[in-house]
């Protein structure tokens, strides 16, 4: 029983017949390479297709039988102009980006602090905060808004964008938390220590020590803060009310499509407009982006 | 004259002001520190956590404040045919996509743990689906569902001739379910491939050779060693995915706002349409307030029914 696969795996090591190596090589294609292309075709066909469709004119949009849809036959601006000029896309896209932009930072400070607080400060009960702050995280925003909305109601609020800078951080807090708990830990304490005993305070030391070496987590930090707010959906979309004031997910459903008949053109070119920000920024950032993803779910 | 020289050595030491004081002063600290991230998420998360809870057993309206009905809302909502098929779609739709993109995605994560050309590349483009607004890339598939213009139709019927009527992928109940979850999976994929191929990385490569010097098959070793070694990542990603697939608005809320005929509600759209856009505060709460047990429900069930293995086999890994 264990000298045959022994001898097989001797034999690949070694030496390969011309066959089996065409046969290796048709097999990886096989079970590697096809699959993976199918995966990748599907999974970037509905972007591919977003393109294509805000860059066609409207003739070539709906008539796929004089011209094939896959391609485009007359490439226009004619979408993007109108989304431009016509609509208050370029307000929707500065308040989004504002919004995340503040969200991301008062989450980021308050999280630094609280990480440290919890990893290095090291009082009684600093895993129960802990602990408390990553249960946070799994209490979804769809149970939270309606509550979350009379909250907002009576604080005065409503329809500002203040409310969503505020509220944002529900879901963004714990996360960054958690992550920069877990890049603090890898920090050794010694540094600190060594710190301590030269006569520096505990905010020199988070500042001068423990943040510099921190860098890369609080990267990792900013930039799914600032992806996550700007996908929000749910509360910018009960929170606010007047057009010019809104997000542009929430302005793409509840203002561009009017009445029956859906412009697709424009639809898709504010939604290609609309991913954009956020690909450029990630496609930045893509390590940072991957190790905070896999780093949260190691920890 | 010599205790003089002897305090004459010992330099004053530089008093701290007390500011500088209080900075250090380690209680003071450690409130100061917990302080923003604590109060923000008392005052818009605990405290809503609660007026949910408490506002499901009220009648509050929009512009009204409401008083203590009991177990009105829910008693209305046990005869509500509707809940009921939300509930139903709520869970249909949160088992099959989970079902769908644990499949899909440890497959892409074991193709993607090969060596490959170009893999950090390929890495960044499979993560796309995850990182663009969810409401963007579900209008791209309300487009592509589109009865009249459906791309997939197109194909299906005019290139490829298998068919030959259109899909009508969101006029009927079940298509539109489907169409719903397929949209869902597709942008989960992503995440569940990029974590699991995390978890995969830290297997030691030794393992898989001494798997194979035993004399393993590849189905063997996928059962024997990556999959058990992989359980306690899976364990995680999927009680997040299970909570966020469950609470999911996004994607119905663009593709079909709960219709046709209110048959694709999830719990989160029929609460948002009765709460908010219908104004029973109180009824819209309740409905959010019916998730809580499927969540916890799911948290431990796939907490603990994966996890398990973690701590029986002792390792002391937190």
């Amino acid at each position: 029983m264990t000298d045959v696969p022994a001898a097989e795996t001797k034999g690949s090591a070694t030496a390969v017949p011309e066959a089996m190596a065409w046969d290796n090589r048709a097999r990886r294609v096989v079970l590697l390479y096809v699959p993976l292309a199918c995966f990748v075709l599907i999974l970037l066909f509905p972007f591919y297709w977003m393109t294509v469709t805000s860059f066609k004119p409207n003739a070539e949009l709906y008539d796929y039988k004089t011209y094939n849809p896959f391609l485009i036959g007359s490439p226009t601006l004619d979408h993007i102009y109108k989304l431009l000029f016509q609509t208050a896309y370029p307000r929707w896209l500065l308040t989004t980006m504002m919004v995340a932009v503040a969200s991301t930072t008062l989450s980021l400070l308050s999280s630094v602090l609280a990480a440290y607080a919890i990893q290095r400060l090291r009082f009684r009960g600093s895993q129960y905060v802990g602990l408390a702050i990553y249960l946070a995280y799994l209490v979804p925003p769809s149970i939270l808004f309606i509550p979350l909305a009379t909250v907002v109601f009576q604080l005065g609020l409503f329809d500002s964008p203040l409310a969503l800078i505020l509220t944002f951080p529900t879901f963004l807090v714990p996360f960054c938390t958690w992550l920069l708990i877990g890049y603090f830990k890898s920090i050794p304490y010694e540094l600190e220590e060594c710190a301590l005993i030269d006569g520096a305070t505990r905010l020199q030391i988070l500042r001068r020590i423990t943040l510099p070496l921190a860098v890369p987590g609080l990267i990792s930090a900013g930039i799914f803060s600032f992806t996550l707010s700007w996908n929000e959906f749910i509360y910018s979309l009960a929170f606010i009310q007047s057009s010019e004031k809104k997000t542009v997910p929430v302005a793409i459903i509840t203002e561009l499509i009017s009445g029956d008949v859906y412009q697709w053109g424009a639809l898709m070119a504010g939604s290609l407009l609309g991913s954009l920000p956020v690909a450029i920024f990630y496609s930045f950032f893509v390590d940072y982006y991957v190790s905070s993803l896999t780093g949260a779910v190691k920890e | 004259m010599a205790v003089a020289t002897v305090t004459d050595w010992t330099r004053a030491r530089p008093q701290p002001s007390w500011l500088a004081r209080l900075l250090d002063y380690k209680p003071f600290l450690v409130v100061a520190c917990l302080l923003p991230a604590v109060g923000l998420l008392t005052v818009f998360l605990t405290y809503p956590l609660g007026l949910g809870i408490w506002l499901a057993f009220t009648d509050t309206k929009i512009g009204r404040s409401g008083v203590w009905v009991g177990l009105e809302n829910f008693e209305y909502l046990m005869s509500d045919p509707q809940f009921w098929s939300a509930v139903f779609y709520s869970i249909f739709y949160t088992a099959v996509a989970t079902f769908g993109k644990f499949g899909l995605g440890l497959w892409l994560a074991l193709l993607l743990n090969n060596h490959l050309p170009f893999k950090s590349l390929l890495r960044a483009i499979i993560l796309l689906p995850w990182i663009v607004p969810t409401v963007l890339s579900a209008i791209a598939f309300w487009w592509i569902y589109d009865p009249q213009f459906s791309i997939v139709s197109y194909v299906f019927v005019d290139v490829l001739g298998v068919r030959d009527k259109y899909f009508d992928f969101l006029g009927t109940t079940w298509p539109a379910r489907w169409s719903l979850i397929a949209a869902n999976i597709w942008r989960g994929i992503p995440f569940v491939a990029i974590s699991l191929l995390a978890g995969l990385q830290t297997i030691s490569p030794s393992l898989y050779e001494a798997a194979l010097l035993d004399g393993s098959t590849a189905w063997q070793r996928f059962r024997y060693v990556t999959f058990p070694l992989l359980l306690p990542i899976l364990a995680i990603v999927m009680t997040f995915s299970i909570i966020f697939t469950f609470t999911d608005f996004q994607l119905v809320y663009a593709i079909t706002r709960g219709g046709p005929v209110n048959s694709t509600h999830l719990m989160a759209t029929l609460a948002f349409q009765r709460g908010i856009a219908g104004g029973e505060l109180g009824e819209g709460s309740a409905i959010a307030v019916a998730m809580i047990p499927f969540l916890v429900f799911a948290t431990l069930f796939s907490y603990f029914a994966l996890a398990r293995r973690k701590w029986q086999q002792g390792e002391a890994n937190d």
